[in-house]
């Protein structure tokens, strides 16, 4: 297994330089060294010699992809790509453009991230597959039906929907929690009810549906008859059996978003006033800081690989008869 | 037994929240109720609290009660007017010639402009570990090694701090910081045009910092007091003297900026020591003054705090303004210590729908009014008077409306061969003046601020607004290319005019006389999402009106800016904010030596004309007077007849305030006016309390509907199980 896991990680290495690659290209792409100081200098009366200078101290000076002007190797290390990659697989970020240490930003917003990822994902995780083993349970009743004919209207509704309506419902119109904003410690609860609330309410019919299917489909498998007819209570069966054999899909789907958790929701957070790394990534994008965009993408990658490495490790866990090699 | 459980959550819900006190959606600590703060939101995190590099208004919330430069503007006086801040007196320049011997104002022989600042003896700075000093009085924090910082995350972890008095060197070493090699400074370029012997310091910086980092000392500190400036230098303890280049009476606004605030040199050089950028430990993240307030608390991400600095001398509040400023209780504090607040706390707030209901609940003291929420906030009479609705008159919220010191303008660019004005020929410059001024009839400014500013805002007849000098109300202000005086208002005039105009610029009914092709406009702007799709029909049907078929390119805001920078747009909408109450600030807009195309000026439309240059120079050396005004409505009927911009609309400012928050007067030029602010923390106590209720029988119907809806499945559950059993 430890063979499969290096393999695993020096394949990523490739791939890692691929998603670098594109970033940077799909960056330069809309801005420029010159639309990047512009933005850090402001609109008003900036002159040519401020943005060279800007340029200059930041390395954005140099070529893009291939430096026509150097020698040897140095055509492609003297490049704004490789200065500003090669850094990153030590995963030292370096500084955002305002001069702000992007490795402290980031460790200091993972926590509120967390904060509300962590909750959602075990709370959303136990509601929905408990909601689908009901469903399952009751397949082809009127309540499977209409819980279906639920979780099509609620996947349907758009989450922007469910965060306005529930800060107005719960926050403005009954005065329970605080509309937005953070705080530390345990004083933090009050502030991620909702986010939590809404975040788990938005997931439950697309992932009711997605997990209902996986049951279904193994209730109708023989080793259910049998167990049936053992005389297991439907309880048993389900949890037991029916739950213990669904893992490997479920898992499929679970097990890969783990590490996403720490990247944070761009939405939430805006919504909330999370300060996470969601709002970190979006205030990145509007302020076309190519140094935190570009770390922020590459950790998202680098979790990634990890949550993919961590899936295949954990159908071992579940499924003695899974081998890696 | 096992349904009662579902309720359980909510009524551990009820039970926490219950702890949080009288009201449960308070965002702030509970300890912090009944306190004397004020409660305010922002949106973009600030990039730059350096002084000598902040330039955007929303970085001056914080810096201008943090830093004093010299001057203010007086907070309740209209026009604005320039008053002392630390300065003992608002300077007059006194003129030199060339050989340094003091000529008359007037004289022609004028080479120089000396302002001689003196400030107040006995201000203080903040408390500041820089300044803070061991039993022997050497600095205590000077030479500090990485493995000392080690640990350190902020200014409060240094356990001693202190302060000194501010003195003149304190304005000099700033004025030398404009030009540091390493620091950014936006008006770097326009200073050392003015300032004497700034450009040739930079110069040296440049060499000596060159220098130390051969040497190894790449981020070391940069001694500026090593190096002498002609233009700025102390004359003693409490005097410092600005020689400027020439005449240049607006570098007296400029004095009224945190450009030109102290920055003392121990707390430059406590920065600068080595491993401080590392643990973002700079002057760019801590800003130090002498200001009402310190900023205790910035973690842009989510807040940022504001408190009294202990050391602040209590500056008195103002006891003259307008005359309706007494009946206004503006004059009730007249001669009070200021600040009145004790505290500041601005929440980070990224969408307005929260920020918005948050100001409803009392959770904030005052707040913009956004489009979506204009009808809930704002009534207009049927004089078109502005008022707040019944639902925020019951609440004591009131309206503040000011006409902002702001132009949004529609730009012909000049050198484009078709709507320019650079054309060689003369005939052809003449058609595309006519078909400019018929374009600025047809765009209907006065239904654009109707349907897209909600009425706030009032056409403009030139690029200078109201209250700043050069404005000039009434008919013999008016564009009388664009406008007729009509029964004591400005009246756009006809389409048919337009249509005239179009014709004689030689395309009749919209077409090219000679080719008979439809004429063809293209309009740049960045408004390209669903959003903005009302806006350019609208601007369609205005181009539409004479015929004209217009392509609208949208694009992002950088390329938009480039084809402005490279002349390539031919026409495009944009804004510009003043940075000071003269009219020069305006009428450099149209400044031929200042073309973007040509200099990257801040002339986007490229406008040249000579006369209009040579006036521009006149206007710009002069004191505020009827000879200047004569000479700006001369630089006015140029500017109209020319009609190089479609002059758009002057926003107006529109701002709502809880009953309980005093002393606030729309300044659109000072940026330090907490000081001046008071509120009634007891009353907003009151309103919250009132106004934020918890109701908790929704909790009720929650915890029955999910019984309810638990029940069946429970029941068929058993059912299933039982049969099973049975079977």
């Amino acid at each position: 297994m430890l063979a499969y896991v290096i393999r695993r990680l020096l394949h990523a290495i490739p791939i890692l330089v691929g998603v670098n690659l594109l970033t940077f290209t799909l960056f330069f792409v809309v801005n420029t060294p010159d639309d990047m100081a512009r933005m850090q200098l402001g609109v008003k009366r900036v002159t040519p010699e401020a943005i060279e200078k800007w340029k200059a101290e930041r390395g954005y000076d140099k070529p893009l992809l291939f430096n026509g002007n150097a020698e040897g190797a140095a055509r492609l290390t003297r490049t704004i790509f490789f200065e500003k990659s090669a850094k990153l697989f030590v995963f030292d970020f370096g500084r955002a453009d305002d001069g702000r240490d992007i490795g402290h930003e980031i460790r200091t917003r993972m926590g509120p991230s967390l904060a509300i990822a962590l909750p959602t994902f075990l709370l959303g995780l136990f509601v929905t597959v408990s909601f689908a083993l009901l469903l399952a349970f009751f397949r082809a009743t009127y309540l499977d039906f209409w819980g279906v004919v639920l979780c099509v209207a609620m996947m349907s509704i758009s989450s922007l929907f469910y965060i306005i309506g529930g800060q107005y419902l719960v926050s403005k119109v009954w005065h329970l929690v605080p509309i937005s904003g953070y705080a530390g410690g345990l004083d933090a609860a009050r502030f991620l009810l909702l986010p939590v609330l809404i975040s788990v309410v938005a997931g439950i019919g697309s992932s009711t549906r997605w997990y209902r299917t996986i049951f279904l489909e193994e209730i109708g498998k023989d080793y259910v008859r049998t167990a049936r007819a053992k005389g297991l209570a439907e309880a048993a069966v389900l949890f037991r059996h029916v739950l213990r054999n669904a893992m490997i899909p479920i898992l499929t789907g679970v097990v890969v978003v783990i590490p996403l958790l720490f990247m944070g929701s761009l939405l939430v957070e805006s919504f909330f006033g999370i300060p996470g790394l969601g709002s970190y990534t979006i205030d990145a994008i509007n302020a076309q800081d190519f140094a935190v965009v570009r770390a922020m993408v590459f950790i998202g990658s680098v979790l990634y690989i990890v949550g993919l490495l961590l899936t295949d490790l954990s159908y071992t866990l579940v499924d003695p008869r899974v081998r890696l090699q | 037994m096992r349904a009662l459980s579902c309720p359980v959550p909510l009524l551990a819900l009820a039970i926490l929240l219950g702890g949080c006190g009288e009201v449960w959606n308070n965002p702030y600590p509970s300890q912090d109720g009944g306190g004397n703060i004020l409660y305010s939101a922002f949106t973009e995190r600030p990039k730059h609290l350096d002084p000598v590099q902040s330039y955007s208004e929303d970085e001056a919330e914080f810096n201008s009660q943090i830093y004093e430069p010299p001057l203010q503007y007086h907070y309740l006086k209209r026009p604005y007017e320039l008053a002392p801040l630390t300065a003992e007196a608002v300077p007059r320049p006194r003129y030199e010639d060339a050989a340094e011997r003091e000529v008359a104002a007037d004289s022609p022989k004028a080479a120089f402009s000396v302002y001689e600042i003196r400030i107040r003896p006995g201000i203080l700075y903040q408390p500041h570990p820089a300044f803070a000093r061991d039993g022997e009085g050497r600095p205590r924090y000077q030479d500090i090694s990485r493995e000392e910082l080690q640990g350190v995350h902020s200014l409060r972890e240094f356990p001693h701090s202190g302060t000194r008095e501010l003195t003149a060197e304190d304005y000099v070493y700033q004025i030398k910081r404009l030009a540091h090699p390493r620091l950014h400074s936006p008006v770097f370029g326009l200073m050392s045009e003015y300032i004497v012997g700034l450009k040739e310091f930079a110069g040296r910086l440049k060499q000596a910092d060159a220098a130390q980092a051969a040497a190894g000392g790449h981020s070391a500190w940069l001694d500026l007091t090593q190096f002498p400036l002609d233009g700025a230098q102390a004359i003693d303890r409490y005097t410092y003297r600005i020689r400027i280049k020439g005449r240049y009476p607006q570098f007296a606004y400029w004095l009224a900026m945190n450009f030109f605030a102290p920055v003392p040199i121990e707390v430059d050089r406590f920065f600068a020591q080595p491993g401080m950028i590392e643990k973002n430990l700079t002057l760019d993240w801590y800003p130090v003054g002498t200001g009402p307030y310190m900023l205790t608390e910035n973690n842009p991400n989510a807040r940022m705090v504001l408190e009294r600095n202990p050391n602040y001398r209590g500056e008195p509040y103002p006891a003259e303004g307008e005359p309706a400023d007494a009946g206004a209780g503006l004059l009730a504090d007249a001669g009070k210590r200021m600040p009145f607040v004790d505290k500041v706390v601005y929440s980070r707030e990224r969408e307005g729908i929260p920020y918005w209901n948050k100001f409803l609940q009392g959770y904030y003291d005052s707040s913009g009014i956004s489009s979506d929420s204009f009808d809930q906030a704002v009534r207009l009479s049927v004089e078109g008077e502005a008022g707040v609705s019944p639902e925020m008159a019951r609440k004591g919220i009131r309206l503040e409306t000011s006409i902002g010191t702001a132009t949004r303008y529609f730009a012909f660019n000049w050198l484009d061969p078709l709507v320019g004005g650079s054309q060689p020929d003369a005939a052809a410059r003449e058609r595309a003046k006519k078909l400019r001024q018929a374009i600025s009839i047809a765009l209907d400014w006065e239904e654009f601020i109707s349907i897209f500013a909600n009425g706030r805002g009032i056409s403009a007849q030139g690029p200078i607004p109201p209250g700043i000098f050069g404005f000039k109300a009434g008919e013999a202000g008016i564009n009388p290319v664009v406008y007729d005086w009509s029964n004591g208002a400005p009246r756009r005039k006809s389409i048919e005019v337009a249509r005239r105009l179009l014709a004689e610029a030689g395309y009749p009914d919209g077409r090219d006389a000679a080719s008979g092709l439809p004429l063809l406009l293209y309009l740049d702007t960045t408004d390209r999402g669903p959003g903005d799709k009302p806006r350019l029909d609208w601007y369609r049907k205005q181009f539409a009106k004479l015929s004209i078929q217009l392509e609208i390119r949208g694009t992002d805001y950088n390329r938009f800016q480039e084809k402005v920078r490279k002349g390539a747009a031919q026409m495009f909408a944009w804004g510009w904010n003043a940075d000071y109450p003269d009219p020069e600030n305006f009428l450099f807009l149209f400044h031929g030596p200042q073309s973007r195309a040509r200099t990257q000026g801040e002339n986007a439309a490229n406008y040249a004309n000579p006369e209009y240059d040579r006036l521009f120079h006149q206007v710009k050396h002069m004191e505020n007077g009827p000879a200047r005004q004569a000479l700006i409505d001369r630089m006015m009927g140029i500017l109209h007849e020319d009609a190089p911009w479609s002059f758009g609309f002057h926003p107006k400012d529109y701002g709502l305030l809880h009953g309980w928050v005093s002393n606030l007067k729309p300044n659109n030029m000072a940026r330090n006016g907490l000081k001046y602010r008071r509120i009634d923390a007891a009353l907003r106590e009151r309103r919250r309390a009132e106004w934020n209720r918890p109701v908790l029988w929704p909790l009720g119907i929650v915890a029955v509907l999910l019984v309810a809806s638990a029940a069946p499945a429970v029941w068929g559950w058993r059912q299933r199980e039982q049969s099973r059993g049975c079977g």
